[in-house]
Formats: C-alpha cells, sequence, structure tokens
C-alpha cells in the first residue's frame, strides 16, 4: 500500500467519538427552550466544528467513517435510539425526528438520482406527497395493510415518475431539471382542483395499525408514557436503515459504477455498452420508491395531507439538503437532513427567514465546501476489503 | 504499393464511407480495410477525417454514405453499444476518464459486457459479487502491471492524481480489459514527452503480444511513432485516402509530402 499502516483496520474510536458529541449536543440543543441559549448553543456548535476541522481532526474521523462502517453504523443507530428514549414523553420533539428520519429516506432517493446517476429531480416534494395521498386514499377507502400501503406509496411514486420520465430521457443535460419543474408545478395545481382528494384543505390520514396495534394511542410500558410517536419513530428508523443499506449496496457494486459511468460520461460509456436509457430509469425508478414509501408514512405521522405541504419550494429544500450534505455520501445526506430540519425549528426567531438561512447555508457550503460537508469518498466495494 | 491482404482476412473494412457536415465532407468515400492482426497506422493532416472516421465507425456518428464490416457482420449503423459487444474498443483523443473514480473504477468501465449486471446479483448476492469483484481486480491489476508495475498497487486511488502517461495507460487497460478483437488508438502520444510516447509504445507491442489476434488501428501525428510500430499506413486528406503501404512506402510518395509540407 502507498500508506503505511493502512493493513492494520483502522480504529473505530474517532468516528464513535464523533458521533457521542454530536449525540450530546443534539440532546441539549432539543431541550434547550430560551432562545438566547439556543443561539449560544448553535454559535458554540459552529465554533467546535470549524476548530476540530482546523485541528485536522476531522480526517480519521472520516477514515473511521469509511472503513469501519460495519461497527459505527449501529453505533449511530444506538446513539438515534438514545435521543428518542430521552425525548419519550415529548410529541413534539419526537415529531421532528421522525421529519428528519424520513427526509432522510427521501433524500437518499435524490442521492441515488442525482448523486449517482446525475439525474436532476426537482420535483422530490411532489413524489413525497404522492406517497402521502397514497397513503391518506387507501388508508381511507380500503383495507390494504398499512405496511403494504408504504410500498404502495413507493410504488405510485416510482410508477408516475415513470411516466414523467419518458419526456426526460430523450433530453440531455438540464432540460430533465426543467421537465421536473414543471410536473411540481402542475402536480401541485392538479390537487388544489381534484374535489375527489380534497382540493385545497387536504386529506386527512388514518394513522398506523400494523395487526390491530395503533400507533396513534401513547403507549405505557412497564409503567413509563411514551408517546405514540415512538412507534412512529421506530418503524421510521427501521425504513431509513433499509433504505441506507440499499444505497450503500447500489454504490457499492457495478450498478453504482455504472451510474457513475453515465454521469460523467455519457458518451465514453455509451462506448463502453453501457445502456444509458436503462440505467437511467433504473436509478429514477429506485429513488422515487425511496421518497414514495418516506412520504406515504410521513403521510400518516402527520395525520394529514394537502397540496401546500408539498410545493416546489420544499422539492428545493431536499436537494439543498443533498447538496449541503456532500452529493453521493449518505453519511453527509444524514447529517445535513439533522441540520437542516432541527436548526430551522429551534431558532424560532428565524422562522420567516428559514428560506433565507438555507440560500445562505447552500452558498456558504458551495463556495468553501464545493463537495458539501462530507465529500463523498472514492468507492469501495466492501467496507473491510483490501488489496 | 504493397500486396493487399486477401479480403476474406479483413477484420474491418469500410466502402465508400462518407460523412459530412453540412457542406464539410469530413470523410469521404474512404475505402479501407484492417488486416486480422495488424497493426495499421491512420495518417494524415489536422481535419484529415481521422477523427471522424474513427467516430463514425464507433457508431457515435451515423455514416451518410458507404458500409462498414467488422467480423463479416454489417455495423454501418449499429449503436455505440453493439459495436462495443461486437468487439470493437477504443481511447479517445482528449482523454475521457472518470477523473473522480479510482483507477479501478474507470478499468471496469470499459470491462462493462464481462460483468454481471442483474440488480438482484449486485444488490442482494453479495457473495457471488464478491467472488466476480475479486476475480476482477486481480484481472485488471495484472493488465496495469504490463504497462506500469508500481501503478497496479494504487488501483484504488482516484485517476485525478495521476501523470498524463499514467492516464493515458488507464485508458488503454480500460479499452483493453474487454479482451476486444479490434483496439482503435486515437493519438495516444497526444500531451506526451518523446520519451513517455517511446515508453507507451513500447508498453503497447508489449500487451499486444499477451492478447492473441488483437488488431490496432492508431491515430498519430508523431512519424517516428508510425515508423516504428505499424506494420502499414493508411493516409487522410481531406477525408480521402490518397495512399497506403508501409511508412518507407507513404514517406516517398509524392503527394503524401505535399499534404504534409506543402510542396508544388
Amino acid at each position: 500500500m502507498a500508506l503505511a499502516g493502512l493493513d492494520k483496520k483502522p480504529s473505530i474510536l474517532p468516528g464513535a467519538t464523533a458521533v457521542v458529541l454530536a449525540t450530546a449536543f443534539l440532546i441539549v440543543l432539543l431541550r434547550v427552550e430560551n432562545q438566547k441559549a439556543v443561539i449560544t448553543l448553535l454559535a458554540f456548535g459552529m465554533v467546535a466544528v470549524v476548530a476540530t476541522n482546523w485541528l485536522g481532526y476531522f480526517t480519521p474521523v472520516a477514515r473511521s467513517f469509511s472503513a469501519r462502517e460495519d461497527a459505527l453504523g449501529p453505533f449511530t443507530v444506538v446513539a438515534a435510539l438514545v435521543v428518542a428514549a430521552v425525548f419519550h414523553e415529548d410529541h413534539f420533539v419526537l415529531l421532528m425526528l421522525c421529519t428528519v428520519v424520513l427526509y432522510t429516506v427521501a433524500t437518499l432517493g435524490l442521492n441515488i438520482q442525482f448523486g449517482y446517476a446525475g439525474v436532476l429531480n426537482f420535483a422530490g416534494a411532489s413524489f413525497f406527497g404522492i406517497g402521502a395521498y397514497t397513503a391518506a386514499v387507501l388508508n381511507q377507502h380500503t383495507a390494504v395493510p398499512h405496511l403494504l400501503v408504504l410500498l404502495t406509496g413507493g410504488a405510485m411514486a416510482a410508477m408516475i415518475g415513470s411516466l414523467l420520465l419518458l419526456p426526460v430521457l430523450r433530453t440531455r443535460g438540464h432540460y430533465a431539471a426543467v421537465v421536473t419543474i414543471a410536473f411540481a408545478l402542475l402536480l401541485k395545481t392538479f390537487l388544489e382542483v381534484n374535489d375527489i382528494l380534497g382540493g385545497p384543505q387536504g386529506l386527512q390520514v388514518r394513522g398506523m395499525n400494523i395487526f390491530g396495534w395503533s400507533f396513534n394511542n401513547n403507549i405505557e410500558f412497564a409503567g413509563i408514557q411514551l408517546s405514540f410517536y415512538v412507534s412512529y419513530f421506530l418503524l421510521s428508523l427501521m425504513i431509513l436503515i433499509v433504505a441506507f443499506l440499499l444505497v450503500r449496496r447500489v454504490e457499492r457494486s457495478w450498478i453504482g459504477l455504472n451510474l457513475d459511468a453515465l454521469r460523467l460520461d455519457e458518451t465514453a460509456a455509451s462506448c463502453f455498452g453501457l445502456n444509458i436509457v436503462r440505467w437511467k430509469v433504473t436509478a429514477f425508478l429506485l429513488g422515487n420508491f425511496l421518497i414514495g414509501t418516506a412520504g406515504a408514512l410521513f403521510g400518516m405521522v402527520g395525520g394529514f395531507v394537502q397540496p401546500n405541504n408539498y410545493t416546489f419550494a420544499d422539492s428545493l429544500i431536499l436537494v439543498s439538503i443533498l447538496l449541503l450534505g456532500g452529493i453521493g455520501n449518505p453519511w453527509g445526506v444524514v447529517l445535513a437532513t439533522v441540520l437542516v430540519v432541527i436548526v430551522p425549528e429551534k431558532l424560532q426567531v428565524i422562522q420567516e427567514y428559514r428560506f433565507m438561512l438555507y440560500a445562505a447555508l447552500v452558498m456558504i457550503v458551495l463556495l468553501f465546501r464545493p463537495e458539501g460537508l462530507l465529500p463523498r469518498p472514492v468507492r469501495r466495494y466492501f467496507s473491510e476489503w483490501r488489496s | 504499393m504493397t500486396t493487399k491482404p486477401l479480403r476474406h482476412d479483413a477484420v474491418l473494412s469500410a466502402k465508400g464511407l462518407t460523412r459530412r457536415f453540412g457542406g464539410v465532407v469530413a470523410v469521404d468515400q474512404l475505402d479501407l480495410h484492417v488486416a486480422h492482426g495488424e497493426i495499421l497506422g491512420l495518417i494524415g493532416p489536422n481535419g484529415s477525417g481521422k477523427t471522424t472516421f474513427f467516430n463514425v465507425i464507433t457508431g457515435l456518428y451515423a455514416a451518410n454514405a458507404g458500409t462498414v464490416s467488422f467480423d463479416g457482420s454489417d455495423i454501418t449503423y449499429a449503436s455505440p453499444q453493439e459495436i462495443y459487444h461486437a468487439g470493437i474498443s477504443r481511447t479517445f483523443q482528449r482523454s475521457r476518464l472518470s477523473l473522480p473514480l479510482s483507477i479501478f473504477d474507470n478499468i471496469m468501465i470499459g470491462n462493462h459486457k464481462r460483468l454481471t449486471q442483474r440488480l438482484w446479483f449486485n444488490l442482494m448476492n453479495r457473495r457471488a459479487f464478491k467472488a466476480e469483484f475479486e476475480a476482477s481486480y486481480a484481472e485488471a491489476q495484472s493488465l496495469v502491471a504490463v504497462f506500469n508495475p508500481p501503478l497496479a498497487q494504487r488501483m484504488m486511488e482516484p485517476v485525478t492524481g495521476l501523470s498524463m502517461i499514467d492516464r493515458r495507460r488507464i485508458e488503454i487497460c480500460r479499452a483493453l480489459i474487454s479482451r476486444p478483437k479490434l483496439l482503435l488508438l486515437d493519438e495516444p502520444s497526444a500531451g506526451m514527452t518523446h520519451e513517455e510516447t517511446a515508453h507507451l509504445m513500447k508498453d503497447i507491442l508489449d500487451v499486444r503480444t499477451r492478447i492473441e489476434g488483437l488488431t490496432i488501428v492508431i491515430v498519430e501525428h508523431e512519424m517516428g511513432v508510425i515508423e516504428r510500430i505499424t506494420d502499414r499506413c493508411v493516409v487522410l486528406n481531406f477525408g480521402r485516402k490518397i495512399s497506403a503501404g508501409t511508412f518507407a512506402e507513404i514517406a516517398r510518395d509524392r503527394q503524401v509530402q505535399e499534404a504534409y509540407l506543402g510542396l508544388q
């Protein structure tokens, strides 16, 4: 090997330390209500991150995450469970955590489409909404088991996405992006004027119910009161784990290589036998399936769907999460979603300026870290494999 | 003129091949055949249609007239994908490697037809995938080692950090890994020094002895390279074939001298 000491497995310690510190910080941040304290805390966090970066401590963290994902993945899941346990009674915080988790799943879908295949999708929120509306309609009018409803939400988003894809595939470059923008506007108008789907008022979504266990009742477990959102959080987390593993497998296979090849140079890829249309469609459908599945569960979590929740602006938020986190890196997506969902919620003062904050944040990141907070490392096909 | 190899011996033959861009005839009624196992040099001044010829052969440009047959079948209107599957692979004049990807990844892009592409295999059957991955890795590594042994120890590094000559080597490895019958090299010496070029040409000759029956067409401006490695040359000017034969023969050809030196 070019670098000495690489024969030894990198330690999980730097990565684990980073997760523990971030979790502790998150718990404190979620606990604090006083606006001055929140601002102080966020300022402290930013200084800490910049200082850590300046001292070069992020390199070992990145290395341990890329080489020891097998251990650090489960460790991060445990950290998420700890956060949920701390706030087991707090509806508001748990709803926020569910939002983080399901937005992460949706952005992982975008990551397959844009991060790997290079197909821009500016209608992410629309497909998320299609999942939610599917859940609303199916839960209201049919007896389809609710876990199956989630998959149907994903399938609907993939199916409607494939109709959209037909004109997109004939174009190269940014024409595709324009088509998705048009679709986002079209869908919102369609939902607003469609009385069967509730028009501008939207529809109520019945809560999750698996084998007679209703997710919308609070839980009492060994004498402890748990918010009903705990069940939603656990289910969301399970979906996230599956989505994360799926995205990883896509990346660490010939499929991921095909997607990279066609994103980076379609002409060269064609000259080496790659069927451009087949792989673009595969990436788009797979991504939309994740987005729709997350949307279906999000509809049930919120209990309500309406056209205004799934606008073009929301699609931009999903894209900005991807840019912020690091295109192509699922860990970056996780980190960026936490930031983008939680920080504005905690900073009540800036509510109206949310979009300004996004804009500023994304511009700063693109200026100083064009590859995002956690740039994507070179592909390794097996986390433990070395040459 | 040299004695032409027998017709049935031709791996690739073009007849009356024409490609126009508006009023410009980039390739003009070109008749050309490439014999099995030879290294054919395709030379001519800038803009004489060499790269256009490659692009028509590999399906990137459609021919306006004429036919191309490869290995006994007509490929005039085949797609780039079909042509790759038939056994033609190429390098590009301006390097077209995927820079953020590793050396291994870039070579595997060229190995597309020999890798299992089914979704289930890739996503769910990791044991079988790993076996295929390891076999491909060993093969790619030994191919790179022919060109540059130290480079073969850096297979998982991104291509961005490599020198021009190493990038060119990786591009040639990417074209060779699928064991093509015909390799098209588009100006492999572009942007390299004389020593680097000499080295690369020796590597190409080395690798040819390892791949049985490999035929090569090379576009090149360095006459030293052409003289040393080609069996036969075809000279183009304004899209037309003006001369053909061994290097010594074409170098004596008055038309060739005029095209290159502008002699009246």
